[in-house]
């Protein structure tokens, strides 16, 4: 049963039609319609700057054989629209035949409820929310001197149908709240960034006036800055906070273990399955599965129930993130990795959850056993070269360690590190396992798709500090 | 096919004429059609094809000082309706802002549109493959070059139209031809990539395929087997594919919504000196077939030229109607950011500024987002390579390079070798004295 075609001038049968006879000759593909409505308000300088309401809708049509993909999309839904795909996806594909493999796993996941965020919350008591979080801000110290608060909900709800009639649906609720904080003290001035979110209900997120705490972190971040030195540069010894700093297993092994640039034999990782890759101890996943988190799916963008995979175990690489593509050239399995942007982009494996396991050691014990190095808590993103294996991540909280105790906060430095080696040089893991806090979007071939990240205080042995004292 | 003015027009006066029967006082619409198709290709092989037709509406309603805004991609008039509806609703309850307003009416646009804007060829797939497996065999023909990351072709129509209840209802067409080729490089157990990329609106002045080949090769061999090299504060030079990167932030730093509130290292700094003496800055909508030119912005506002940095010092903003107005300034058609952004050509040619000292680091890749606006911090990853005595030595990677932008804007020196390929360009770039985190 169709929702998304209800409307339109398209009916199931004919689009049924059209997939099975575009499709019957070729490897793989489907029919992705999606129907986005998001919601964005935004309160800067004081003022509600903008409310946006965005209602989006249309299709990606996909046909696949061998390793060459044709993708075709349009906001017009009709079979004039969607013949023309087909026209198109058979052009491409003319000098290619292939088997459909119809297979695809089923499930009954709910990992969040079907609700739609936008409405279940009132404009007015949105722009209400977001006074209060300005002026609670506002009111934290005299030096705060620009607060920006925002409110995003997104209903996604998203329907494939496959070559031969089947039709599998899913529909995303997604929240953030965020906020940031600039105060100026004695001529400097420095920022703090917050957010939290997820998939459910905005009530649920503001419980016991849990947006105090978000100001209140902001406001402790961009605080801690005001009082920082300038960074050392070089290579030392570096203690990462648990949760979001995770963005490092993201940047360092994540998107070197995703299918497509392994397949290509791109990736620093593509002929290290089975060698060690980590020291001991140290094991990371990607869940799909985790109720409520900003990077679980039911389903991927494929029809593939996400699952949870094991990547590193004990320090050995075991899997690569899969979708149906990569999967079939590489002869294994979707993981129920294949995400896409929107309907506007062609599917590629992607990261969910990507999570280091906890192990038995205390932060304090890390933090006692460097010398000379840095404590990061917080970082604003990161960025990788798959081929290479650099990455890079940018600290927005972070403290210079001087005989085994935390000292003087230090301005944002970036971390630079190599993916392949970085992780053999973990000394420590931490017992304190915790994931982000429900903010993150991951970038790459120009999509942006919402992801967590999670893992425990962790000790790494080397890494360069880019700072300016040297 | 992209839509004609005439069917745009139909969209924005449906949205118009409701929203001002609901009872707005003031709207504007931005109507958009494009029809994009890509090919890639990888290892001298189709690997993709790609073909897109968008729509989109934005309007944005105002009742006195409020406002709210809404976009759609379902352009059918049940749709377009409901929005609109829901967009009047939203608006009524929207706590008022004293700076909310359409733009001033003798700011609108009107005058000719004579930039050549639009190139109407169009490549068949079978065109742009051809074009791009040329690229990826001259790039295949450097015997270092052993994988591609995956090689492409877009061609890219658009029209719009930007409609207001002030009367002003224009819009154009634009195209975009685009091409890049990345390739990965193997000797000795060292792995990299890089790549090349050309954009032009015409098709005929994108770089030819061979050009476009044996640049992404040469990038990509000459990173092989990287040092890394110790902490040290010296001289970089940075290529020009990365010296551009210093001009977007600089407008950033720039704009009247970081002026108006405070949030840039450059407030204040208007009639000061920001750059050394010899350091000019453009932004020219008004050149012929260029990526950034444009007739007017985003609210409709005629594009004027301006000159940004003269002698080192700070002449403008880069300000819109709301922002303006908390700053007491009229827009100067910049609601869309900067057009054709421009450092004019130093006085030194290339080869005297990689020998202006014995020992210089040459940039050629920054990554991560490390640049603070708020207060000119600036600290990214870099790969690049050493330069001795004026020669190219050897390749570089995994440090770090960091500073203050107060700093490095005055010990900017440019290169003479200005060319207009994207919508920001910089010569070659010599920045004195940066500190490198390495080993």
């Amino acid at each position: 049963m169709t929702f998304l075609l209800k409307n339109s001038e398209l009916s199931i049968e004919k689009a049924d039609k059209i997939v099975s006879e575009t499709l019957n000759c070729c490897d793989d593909g489907e029919l992705y319609i999606e129907d986005t409505k998001s919601e964005t308000i935004v309160l800067d300088d004081n003022k509600i700057k903008s409310s946006n309401y965005t209602s989006d809708l249309g299709y990606g049509f996909r046909a696949v054989t061998g390793d060459t993909v044709a993708y075709s999309h349009s906001n017009e839904i009709s079979e004039k629209s969607l013949k023309n795909s087909s026209d198109n996806l058979k052009s491409t594909l003319k000098n290619n035949s292939g088997t459909y493999n119809s297979e695809i796993k089923k499930t009954n996941q709910k990992l969040y409820k079907d609700i739609d965020p936008i409405e279940s919350k009132s404009m007015k008591s949105k722009i209400e929310l977001l006074n209060n979080m300005n002026e609670y801000a506002r009111s934290k110290d005299s030096s705060v001197k620009q607060v920006t608060a925002s409110l995003l909900a997104e209903k996604k709800n998203i329907e494939i149908i496959r070559s031969g009639g089947e039709l599998l649906s899913d529909n995303r609720p997604l929240v953030r709240i965020n906020m940031s904080v600039m105060v100026e003290k004695n001529g400097r001035k420095e920022t703090g960034v917050y957010g939290i979110g997820g998939r459910q209900d905005y009530d649920e997120y503001l419980k016991n006036d849990n947006w105090k705490k978000v100001c209140d972190e902001a406001f402790r971040i961009a605080n801690t800055n005001i009082e920082s030195k300038p960074s050392p540069a070089g290579e030392m010894k570096v203690v990462l906070g648990p949760g979001w700093p995770a963005i490092l297993i993201h940047e360092a092994v994540g998107h070197g273990l995703e299918g497509d640039f392994n397949r290509k034999k791109t990736s620093a990782f593509h002929d290290l399955v089975g060698k060690k890759v980590a020291s001991k101890g140290v094991t990371i996943i990607d869940d799909g599965t985790i109720d409520n988190r900003r990077g679980s799916l039911n389903i991927d963008d494929e029809g593939t129930p996400t699952e949870r995979t094991v990547l590193i175990e004990d320090g050995i690489l075991k899997n690569f993130m899969q979708d149906r593509l990569n999967a079939r050239l590489m002869n294994t399995k979707s993981t129920g990795n294949g995400r896409r942007e929107s309907y506007k982009h062609v599917v590629m494996p992607r990261m969910r959850n990507t999570i280091m396991l906890g192990g038995t050691n205390t932060q304090e014990e890390m933090i006692k056993s460097v010398d000379k190095g840095i404590f990061a808590v917080s970082f604003g993103g990161g960025q990788v070269d798959i081929t290479s294996g650099k990455f890079v991540f940018n600290c927005t909280e972070a403290y210079e360690i001087n005989n085994g105790k935390v000292g003087a906060p230090i301005k944002g430095a970036t971390l630079i590190g190599d993916g392949p080696s970085s992780l053999k040089e973990i000394l420590m893991v931490g017992n304190d396992m915790m994931l982000d806090p429900g903010i993150g979007t991951c970038g790459k071939a120009g999509q942006g798709v919402p992801v967590g990240v999670g893992q425990p205080s962790l000790l790494i042995n080397n890494m360069t500090v880019g700072g300016t004292q040297l | 096919m992209i839509k004609d003015q005439d069917y745009l027009k139909k969209i924005a006066d449906i949205c118009l004429s409701k929203s001002k029967k609901l009872g707005s006082t003031d709207a504007s619409i931005l109507v958009q059609s494009s029809v994009s198709e890509n090919i890639n290709v990888r290892n001298k092989k189709l690997d993709g094809s790609e073909r897109s037709e968008n729509l989109g509406v934005v309007l944005t309603t105002y009742l006195g000082k409020k406002k709210s805004s809404i976009a759609s991609s379902n352009l059918k008039e049940s749709n377009l309706n409901e929005l609109v509806d829901r967009c009047i609703e939203t608006m009524k309850i929207t706590p008022e802002d004293e700076y909310n307003s359409l733009p001033d009416k003798d700011l609108h646009f009107s005058g000719l549109k004579d930039l050549d804007l639009y190139d109407e060829t169009h490549l068949s797939n079978e065109d742009k493959i051809n074009y791009i497996k040329e690229a990826e065999d001259e790039a295949f023909s450097n015997n270092k070059i052993v994988n591609t990351n995956g090689s492409g072709f877009g061609e890219n129509k658009s029209n719009f139209l930007l409609a207001n209840s002030n009367g002003f209802a224009d819009g154009y067409k634009t195209s975009q031809f685009t091409a890049y080729c990345e390739v990965v490089s193997k000797s000795n157990g060292s792995m990299e990539r890089d790549y090349e990329y050309t954009s032009k609106r015409f098709y005929n002045d994108i770089l030819k395929p061979k050009e476009l080949g044996s640049i992404a090769a040469d990038h990509a061999v000459k990173k092989l087997n990287p040092k890394k090299i110790k902490s040290e504060k010296i001289s970089l030079i940075f290529d020009k594919r990365i010296s551009k990167n210093f001009l977007s932030i600089f407008a950033s730093a720039i704009s009247s919504s970081a002026i108006a509130k405070g949030t840039t290292f450059l407030k204040d700094k208007l009639n000061q000196k920001v750059f050394n003496t010899e350091i000019n800055i453009n932004d020219r909508g008004d050149i012929k077939k260029a990526n950034g030119s444009r007739y007017f912005d985003s609210e409709g506002i005629g594009i004027i030229n301006l000159n940004l940095i003269k002698n080192g010092i700070l002449q403008d903003y880069l300000i819109d109607t709301y922002n303006g107005k908390k700053i007491n300034r009229k827009s100067n058609g910049r609601a869309s950011g900067t057009t054709n952004l421009y450092f004019e050509n130093g006085s030194k040619t290339f080869s005297e500024l990689i020998k202006s000292e014995k020992k210089l680091l040459y940039i050629k890749e920054t990554i991560g987002h490390g640049t603070n606006i708020i207060n000119g911090d600036y600290s990214v990853g870099a790969s690049g390579i050493m330069i001795e005595n004026g020669e190219f030595s050897y390749p570089v990677s995994e440090i770090t390079i960091a500073g203050n932008l107060n700093n490095i804007f005055q010990n900017i020196t440019l290169a003479d070798d200005l060319e207009f390929n994207y919508s920001t360009n910089s010569p070659t770039m010599h920045v004195e004295g940066m500190i490198v985190g390495g080993k």
